[in-house]
């Protein structure tokens, strides 16, 4: 083969590799506006919603698509109440909205957020990764945020989460990993320990998990006293049902890394007995509580990336699970009298 | 500098002999004083410019492609990754050893290049974790493959005392492509609010045109002395692993093992400065890209230093940079000023050592034994730098974060004063001491 023979395949190949790449982006663009442009493909409202509701991140397709959106509880069907503000993961209490967001940019950053229920910023603070759980206590006077200090790539720290407690202020109330952590009866320091997924029983009193060398544990936390209890293994993100006597969260059912099978769960707090629920996807999600015999969680949809549904499930096990709410994501329960 | 694709090797290409290349195989031999980098080391820094801004650029975006589009916790990927590292150093040593024994340098580092490639291809249709953990695996053994016999390569190509300029030089383009692939992916991002495809098909694109370059343009350097013993019809030289285990190479993979078991890696450094510092939370995703700025920028000068006053002096002293790196995000000091000094020395420490250390196992090694003993020697500092890792997580929890990043600079302190008696025999050489 001369030169100039390479130089020739040599341009081809740039041409058509970078041509392809030129087509690829322009298409995703394009689709990209029209979808933000066109109507969502659910009916929506800019009257807020009062009473007993259910917020979320809205997935539909089309305008206000990622924005915080809710439904009356009883009326899920109903055309969805567009706050306009993004957020990648939310909780909310009839005060307050605790609201994750990634910050676009050429270096993306991840902020907290605490909005009151117009969508106005009442606090915010930077978050350390991707934002992943986040839950306010019952009274909205604590917020609990995790998300996923990944470093560059897939090389150099591995996984980590960070999960930590703020007043709904902003002001700090400390790291998980700084908390005195005893498992199974034992103070524990191992190197790898990791935190997720916090639920509040009350302004002291939380439930997480603690995982260290692939086990991991429901532990329960003392916010005074700065100390997480292990209670018991395998519980992976918690969730404390409304009467306080229950933790819905992940079973692994089945495998580890990625090939992992995640099952719905209910533990009962008094006796510890575990009661696996009927749900044959694998979920990755922190359950909600729709009320105290019924959990939900999001589950994404494989045929559109980026957009999900909220299923719901009986807690007692007792019917398979259906959808809830279509094209939503992180639902969370707003009961005016709670 | 001056860049060409010409497909002149220093020492000639005995396999291809065009008639156009003659004048210019003529014109290039005479005046090789005033070129110190041959143009077969600016041809595999591009391959690598493009290769890297095609790895970094999928790398950068994974876990946000994996939370926010595929709906996963990124929890499962941490547990591989060790997994990942050990195959990572085997696949090394082993094409290390091919790429000596077949003499086929190029095309052992074209299987490399092409693999990693092709796993791109994978990435634009895995939808699943599962798939995606493939591509990934993939990927990362291609890089474990090429990198011996692309460095054994640039050997080959350059004169035995400007050694350490070449691998400057090939480091500075690498580190563009580093530099520059983040920032492609987080633009296209900023375009197209859920560019992934896009991101995915550019990475292809930019792994294929440098599978391309090199398999075009980078001329398969044999040994020196490979033609005349094939004229000669004498049996090649016998594979010596004597070379790379006994002699000065055992001290160079000893004194890399030693100082590589105190290098706890970037990641934790950050990790220490974002803890304390706004300014490092908040530009946390482009510290190491800061990081990789200065160290393209000082790797020749580095590299240049090391021809001067031996690679053994530089790599061992280059160490003091990640001392300093430790001792800075240590220091009470949490503004602007002490994350991007840390980022200033962490960057002199990799131009000092990364190249330089190639550089020293080639000038240790012969001809025969050159890739098998680079490779042996990046394989010694990536799984002493794993054990320090995982060594270090144990002090960040028994001491707290700033005390151990002090015992593990008081320990890199001795370590340095040890490793440069133990180099002492070569410390200030630029010549081959087996060869």
């Amino acid at each position: 083969m001369t030169n100039r023979v390479k130089w020739i395949l040599l341009t081809v190949i740039c041409v058509v590799a970078l041509g392809t790449t030129a087509v690829i982006g322009a298409v995703a663009w394009q689709s990209t506006q029209d979808r933000d442009t066109a109507p969502s493909v659910v009916e929506t409202t800019g009257a807020p919603v009062t009473g007993d509701r259910i917020m979320f991140r809205n997935t539909a397709a089309g305008a206000g698509y990622g924005h915080v959106a809710s439904v009356p509880l009883d009326d899920p069907e109903a055309a969805r109440s567009l706050l306009g503000v993004a957020c990648d993961r939310l909780d909310a209490t009839t005060d307050e909205i605790a609201c994750l967001r990634t910050v676009r940019g050429i270096a993306p950053s991840f902020v907290a957020l605490v909005l009151d229920p117009s969508g106005a910023e009442q606090a915010s603070w930077p978050l350390a990764g991707i934002p992943s759980r986040t839950r306010i206590s019952g009274d909205g006077t604590l917020v609990a945020t995790t998300s996923f200090v990944t470093g560059h790539s897939y090389a150099t720290v591995g996984f980590s989460t960070e999960t930590v407690i703020r007043g709904a202020d902003g002001s700090d109330h400390g790291n998980l990993e700084d908390f005195a952590l005893t498992i199974e009866g034992a103070p524990f320091t191992a190197i790898d320990r990791n935190f997720w997924g916090v639920t509040f029983a009350d302004d002291t009193v939380f439930y997480a998990t603690a995982a260290s060398g692939g086990r991991m544990w429901l532990v329960r936390g003392d916010l005074a006293a700065r100390t997480l209890t292990s209670i018991a293994e395998g519980v992976e993100c918690p969730s404390l049902s409304p009467d306080g006597t229950r933790i819905a969260f992940k079973h692994t059912a089945s495998g580890s890394g990625s090939t992992v099978h995640w099952q719905p769960a209910i533990l009962d707090l008094a006796t510890g007995a575990v009661e696996l629920l009927p749900e044959k996807r694998s979920i990755d999600d922190q359950i909600e509580w729709l009320d105290d015999d019924t959990i939900l969680y999001g589950m994404p949809r494989e045929a559109t990336p980026g957009d999900s549904d909220v299923w719901s499930l009986a807690a007692d096990g007792s019917a398979e699970p259906t959808v809830f709410l279509e094209h939503a994501w992180s639902p969370a329960v707003v009961r005016a009298a709670r | 500098m001056y860049i060409s694709f010409n497909n002149t090797p220093a020492q000639g290409d005995p396999d291809e002999p065009t008639p156009g290349d003659e004048a210019e195989h003529a014109a290039e031999r005479r005046p090789r004083g005033i070129r110190t980098v041959s143009s077969t080391v600016i041809t595999l820094g591009i391959v690598s410019m493009l290769t890297d801004i095609s790895s970094e650029s999928v790398s950068a975006i994974l876990p946000l492609y994996i939370t926010g589009v595929l709906g996963l916790s990124t929890i499962a990927f941490g547990v591989l990754d060790g997994l990942y590292q050990g195959v990572s150093a085997f696949v090394r040593i082993a094409a290390g050893y091919a790429s000596d024994r077949s003499d086929q340098p190029k095309w052992i580092a074209f299987i490399g290049y092409g693999l990693s490639a092709i796993a791109r291809v994978g990435l634009l249709f895995a939808t699943g974790f599962g798939a995606l953990t493939a591509v990934i695996t993939a990927d990362r053994i291609g890089k474990g493959i090429r990198t011996a016999p692309r460095d054994s390569l640039i050997t080959a190509a350059s004169r035995p005392e400007a050694l350490g300029t070449s691998f400057g030089v090939h480091r500075t383009l690498d580190n563009i492509g580093a530099a520059i692939g983040p920032l492609l992916a987080f633009f296209i991002l900023l375009l197209i609010p859920d560019g992934y495809e896009t991101i995915f098909a550019a990475s292809l694109a930019f792994a294929v045109i440098g599978v391309a370059i090199l398999g075009f343009f980078v001329p398969n350097t044999r040994r020196a002395d490979a033609a005349a013993e094939a004229r000669a019809r004498q049996p090649r030289k016998k594979f010596d692993w004597g070379v790379v285990l006994r002699g000065p190479m055992r001290r160079v993979l000893a004194g890399a093992g030693i100082l590589g078991l105190l290098t706890i890696g970037d990641g934790f450094v950050y990790l220490v400065l974002q803890s304390r510092s706004d300014f490092a939370a908040q530009w946390f995703p482009l510290l190491y890209v800061g990081t990789n700025v200065v160290f393209l920028a000082c790797a020749i000068p580095m590299g240049r230093l090391a021809d001067r006053v031996g690679r053994a002096r530089v790599f061992v002293f280059g160490h003091v940079g990640l001392l300093a790196a430790y001792v800075v995000a240590a220091l009470p000091v949490a503004d602007i000023a002490a994350t991007l000094l840390c980022l200033a020395f962490l960057g002199a420490f990799y131009a000092a050592t990364d190249g330089v250390l190639a550089a020293l196992a080639a000038q240790m090694t012969t001809p025969e034994t050159r890739g098998t003993g680079i490779a042996a020697a990046q394989t010694v500092v990536a799984v002493s730098r794993l054990i320090a890792a995982s060594g270090f997580g144990v002090l960040w929890f028994t001491l707290g974060r700033e005390q151990s990043m002090y015992v593990v600079a008081g320990l890199l302190l001795v370590a340095v004063v040890v490793v440069a008696v133990l180099f002492r025999p070569f410390l200030s050489s630029t010549r081959g001491v087996a060869a």
